[in-house]
This record gives C-alpha cells, structure tokens and sequence, in this order.
C-alpha cells in the first residue's frame, strides 16, 4: 500500500465523477421532494406509482420495445453475414467491404440523422413511422453486431464447416450444425447490445420519430415542467437497472463463448 | 488393377497463381500414397481438390470410376482428417463421430453401436461421453480418424495429421496408423512435408514443387534413386558433387570430382542421362571412414577432418577432400573400439560406385 497510493486515489476520485450522476438517481427518484436538490426529504415509491398512471409514457415505452426488439433481430442477422463473409470466406475488397459496414459507428449521428431526414422524408417521401426509426437505428447497430460478432467468428476454425461437409452436409447443414451453435453466445450479445443501443438512442428518434415518440424523446420532452423531474428520476433508475442487467447477460454469454471455442479472453465492454 | 483415382492434366489458379501444374496421377485402391513437399508445393491444394474443397481449373479427376466434376464434397466417397482436426467443439466425442451417420437409415441403436465400434478402432473405447474440448492432441486425432472412417470412405485424405504432434506422439501415430491403415484397407492419401513421415508410412511417394510432381516412387527407390537434384537435397542428406558423364553405353563412364573415373549402372542415373557436365550425388551414410588400423578394399579417397559433431550413437563428420569445394558429409556409428577423429585428422573415405547417382544439371 506505500508504493502507488497516488494513482490509487486518482482511479477511485475518477470512478467517483464519472459514477457520481447515476447514483443521484436512485437517490432522487426514492426522495420524496418535488425539488431536485439536497438535504433528501424522506423515502418514498410515488414517483414510480405516478409511472402507472401516464398512458403517454406506456406508448412511448411501447415504441421503443417494438422498435428496439427489431432492430436487434434485423441487426444481429445482417451482423451474422457479415462477420461470417469476413471471418470464413475470401473475395475482392474484403476489407473495405468490412470497413464500409463498420463505417456508421464513427459518423457523428446528428450528420446521419439529418441525412437520414432528408432522404426518408424528401427523398423517398416516407411518412416518419416507427418503420422509419428502425431502418435507421438498424444502420448505427449494425456495426455493433457485427464487431461482436467478429469476435465469436474470428475464433472459430475454419475446417469446421468444411469437416461438416465433409461429413455428409450441405453448406447450410454445416453452418446450421456447426456454426450457428458454436456463435450463439456471440448471437445472444450482440442481439442484447443492439436492442440497449437502439433503446436508449435520442438524436436519430428524435429527428425521425414524427407524431410517433420514442422513450428517450418522451423523457426528453419532460423537461421542461420541473414536476416531472423526479418521475424522469425513477424512470431513468429502472432504465440504468435494466441496461446494466442486460449488458452483465450480453457478457456472460460473449465470455462463455470465448470459452468454448477455447479461446483466451481478449478485451470486451465489461 | 483398376485405379481409385485418376487426375489427368489437373491444372488450378488462384487467380494469376498457379497451384497445380498439370497433375497426371493414378492411385490405386487400398494403397497408403503420400504427397510430399515443401510448403507451397500445392499438395494440400490437391488434396483438397480430391476431396470436393477446390474445383480444378482445368483437366479431369474421376474416383471409382466416376468423374467428379460438379460433385461437392459432402458427395463424394473422400473423408478428411483435418490439420487442426476440426472436432467439433461444442458437441461430445461420441457426437463428433456419429456426426457424419446423420443422415445414415440405420437405426439409432445401430449408429450408436457403430459409434462405439469406431472409438475402439482407434483405442478410444470409452471416451464417447466426453467433451470433445477437454482432449489431448493425440486424442483429437484419433476423434477425427474415428469420425472419418466411420463412413466407409473409399478414400480417407489425411492433411498433415501428425503435425501438431510431439514428436514420441507422432513417431506412435505413425504406426498406428499403418496399422488402421491394413486392418481397415480404405486407401489413404497423406498430405506431409516430414520426408521422414512419408518414407516410414507409405507404399509410394509423389514429391511436390511448384504444383508439379517432380518423382513418384515407392520410398525406398525414392531415396536411394532421386531424378534429380530437388528430390534428392529435400530427401534425406546428400552429398552433391560435379561430374561429368564422359561415355553411354551398357555402363554409363562418369568423372567425379574428387573421386575419379567410376563404371556405373543405367538404374544409377534415374532422372536420364546426357554427355557431359552433371551433379552427382552420394548418401552420407554409404560413406565411411577408414579408421586407423582398418584396411579395405574398396575405393578410398584421402582428406581432412572439418567438422565432427558427435550425437551419441551417431559422429558425423565433414570430410575435406581435395578437388570438391564442399567437405563430404558422413556419418559413422559408433561401435565398440571405434575412436572418434578430431578436427584436422588425415584420414581416408571409403566410397562405392553402387551408390552414386547422376542427378543431371
């Protein structure tokens, strides 16, 4: 404990300012005061009684699930034949090929938003709909699926398809028998970081949503009546919850798929 | 005897890269045939090209008979053993070997009776409930061989299935092998770049460069006997030696340098014959000292001791001798009262004419 005392005060005031926002909460959505401000008033659940009661938010909620749940199917599957066309198979332009599906995580998002605005609604002339926010969120998820999914790809060797078919299978009985099982951790996290991601998006919802209103956008429109604050509070306590909890699944199920495959772990979001 | 398989003019690029270089071949059936060579030679890209992996640019390879152009892999009557053994990770060792009885009719009791027969073949009896993950290399190994043979293939490809292996693993495999190889009498096509492998385990040899078979022979004419310069450096040690041919006839007259004017036999110059300038070589191991003491009456040559590397039951040494640029490479075992010469010795080297061989230009 006498050598690098120093560094070890600097994490833990680190870890403290960058966790410092999400603690306050919990402790304001169970605070009984209307006002976001310290001393706390007492405890109290009704903030999250006041949840039940806004049909607004259960439509807004409902969006999301729809929008988030299929985002994450149609990106996860458009992740699988990418990650296998780049972990298995060899063709012209590869790895630009590659670089152009991962392009859309580094686009800074309010650029693709408003392009996006631009050809759905002038372009194609299609009416904003929660169609619209899934073509787009599929666009910036994809490129998270497919980087986990290279990871489960990536690990896998590439006589085992051809020792499938070898064994009397054809080319979607090898994959279907022998791939698919072997990257379905990989499926399962990549599915999970897709729907979180694709939930919890504002910028592209925002500018696409319409008269259709996302979670995010219906919190963001919350604030300006400073009543509502502490009810954002409690919503956004059960949003954190629910992101960690999912994001703990996603990786206990990329690290199990490490393991399988027999592979040393290599980096990962947790 | 009808051939198993025949490739007749078998040519394949990637792209601008010529792998195969017009491949004419015949292997017969229950046959152990080896494809030797240094990486890069193509004799994993004609291997894989047997069994459905890669199609032929150009030429014919028919198996039993039938031509397999447009028959994929999961069709043909070919099963592999994979470099990396390819078991299946996720799945037991009694599912790795029935994996390919899939889609079999027999009964399921029927596959799981077959499942364990061909665990016992290969001396894993037993092992069938256990995950596939949690084996040992040399087990890998025998998983896939069971998972191969299980099939009945006319044909198992083996791609470098030794590799991976230490070497008293290997050296074991290797007899095993043979073994499964005439119990079973399924013809074996082995794919190595151990020259060593290939002359313990096969019935014949094709050595690979450069897409092209350069001598296909059984091992012993391959060693003893190699067309040229190539095969004979790749196989074993040899010495090389410039010569000249200086007459043809029912004995061919060659010139040795550093040797002298030797009669030899027209077997002894595999590879053909021309007048004039050639490379001979020699084996190390018909070369001998002439030890204090000892006398023979075979051909000798005089030299200096260059080099002496002792190996325990083995000394080699490099022998200087006047008129050769490079010192003669031989080795001696080391039998009871036999000295070991130092560095700077004068000594003689017994050479036979039986064992040169004219390796051309």
């Amino acid at each position: 404990m006498t050598k690098g005392w120093g560094l070890r005060i600097y994490a833990l005031i680190y870890l403290l300012f960058l966790f410092a926002p999400i603690i306050l909460l919990p402790m304001f959505a169970f605070n009984s005061g209307k006002i976001i401000a310290f001393p706390l008033q007492g405890f109290s659940t009704t903030w999250f009684e006041q949840l039940w009661t806004r049909t607004e938010l259960h439509r807004a909620v409902q969006n999301s699930l729809i929008i988030a749940v299929s985002v994450a199917a149609i990106s996860t599957v458009l992740g699988i034949c990418a990650a296998r066309a780049g972990a298995l198979d060899d063709y012209p332009f590869k790895r630009s090929m590659i670089g152009l599906v991962m392009l859309p995580l580094v686009l800074p998002e309010i650029i693709l938003a408003v392009a996006l605005l631009v050809i759905i609604a002038k372009v194609l002339g299609i009416a904003p709909s929660v169609w619209t926010i899934i073509m787009a969120h599929v666009l910036i998820c994809t490129p998270y699926a497919t980087a986990i999914l290279n990871g489960a790809f990536q690990n896998l060797d590439k006589s085992f398809e051809e020792a499938a078919m070898d064994l009397g299978e054809n080319r979607w009985g090898a994959f279907r028998l022998v791939t698919l099982p072997l990257v379905m951790p990989g499926i399962i996290s990549a599915f999970l970081i897709a729907f979180i991601i694709s939930l919890d998006e504002f910028i592209i919802a925002f500018f696409l949503s319409g008269n259709v209103t996302t979670l995010p956008v219906y919190i963001y429109g919350l604030r300006r009546q400073s009543d509502d604050l502490p009810i954002i509070m409690a919503l956004g306590t059960i949003l954190v919850t629910m992101s960690v909890a999912l994001l703990i699944v996603a990786e206990f199920f990329r690290r199990r798929g490490m393991r399988r495959a027999g592979i040393k772990d290599s980096g990962g979001l947790l | 005897m009808k051939p198993l398989i025949s490739l007749r003019g078998v040519q394949k690029y990637y792209g601008d890269y010529h792998a195969l270089r017009g491949i004419d071949l015949d292997i017969m059936p229950g046959e152990f045939f080896s494809l030797l060579g240094p990486s890069g030679c193509g004799k994993t890209t004609l291997l894989r090209t047997i069994a459905g992996f890669e199609d032929v640019t150009s030429g014919t390879l028919t198996i039993d008979g039938k031509s397999m152009k447009g028959v994929a892999a999961n069709l043909r009557p070919t099963n592999m053993v994979f470099q990396s053994y390819a078991i299946f990770p996720h799945l037991s060792v009694a599912q790795n070997v029935g994996f390919g009885l899939r889609t079999d009719s027999r009964s399921k009791a029927d596959k799981a009776r077959a499942v364990v027969e061909a665990l016992e073949m290969v001396g894993l009896g037993g092992y069938g409930v256990r995950a596939a993950h949690a084996l040992s290399g040399g087990q890998r190994q025998r998983v896939a061989l069971a998972r191969a043979l299980i099939l009945k293939p006319k044909v198992l490809l083996l791609d470098e299935p030794l590799s991976a292996l230490d070497k008293k693993m290997r050296e074991q495999m290797q007899v095993e092998l043979i073994r499964l190889q005439r119990n079973v009498g399924i013809t074996f096509i082995l794919v190595t770049h151990d020259q060593e492998e290939a002359l313990v385990m096969s019935d014949r040899i094709a050595v690979m460069f450069e897409g092209s078979i350069g001598q296909l022979d059984d091992p012993e004419t391959l060693y003893r006997r190699p067309n040229t310069r190539k095969v004979a450096e790749f196989i074993g040690k040899m010495n090389i030696l410039p010569g000249r041919v200086t007459g043809m006839g029912d004995r061919i007259s060659v010139d040795v340098a550093g040797l002298g004017a030797s009669a030899i036999a027209p077997e002894q110059a595999p590879g053909g014959t021309a007048m004039g300038d050639t490379m001979i070589g020699i084996r190390p191991e018909t070369l001998a000292i002439l030890f204090p003491g000892d006398t023979t009456e075979r051909r000798t040559v005089d030299g200096v001791v260059d080099e002496v590397v002792y190996y325990g039951d083995m000394t080699y040494y490099d022998v200087k001798v006047p008129g050769i640029d490079e010192p003669l490479n031989l080795s001696m075992k080391n039998l009871i009262g036999r000295p070991v010469l130092d560095v700077g010795a004068q000594t003689k080297v017994i050479w036979d004419e039986r064992s040169l061989v004219v390796l051309g230009r």
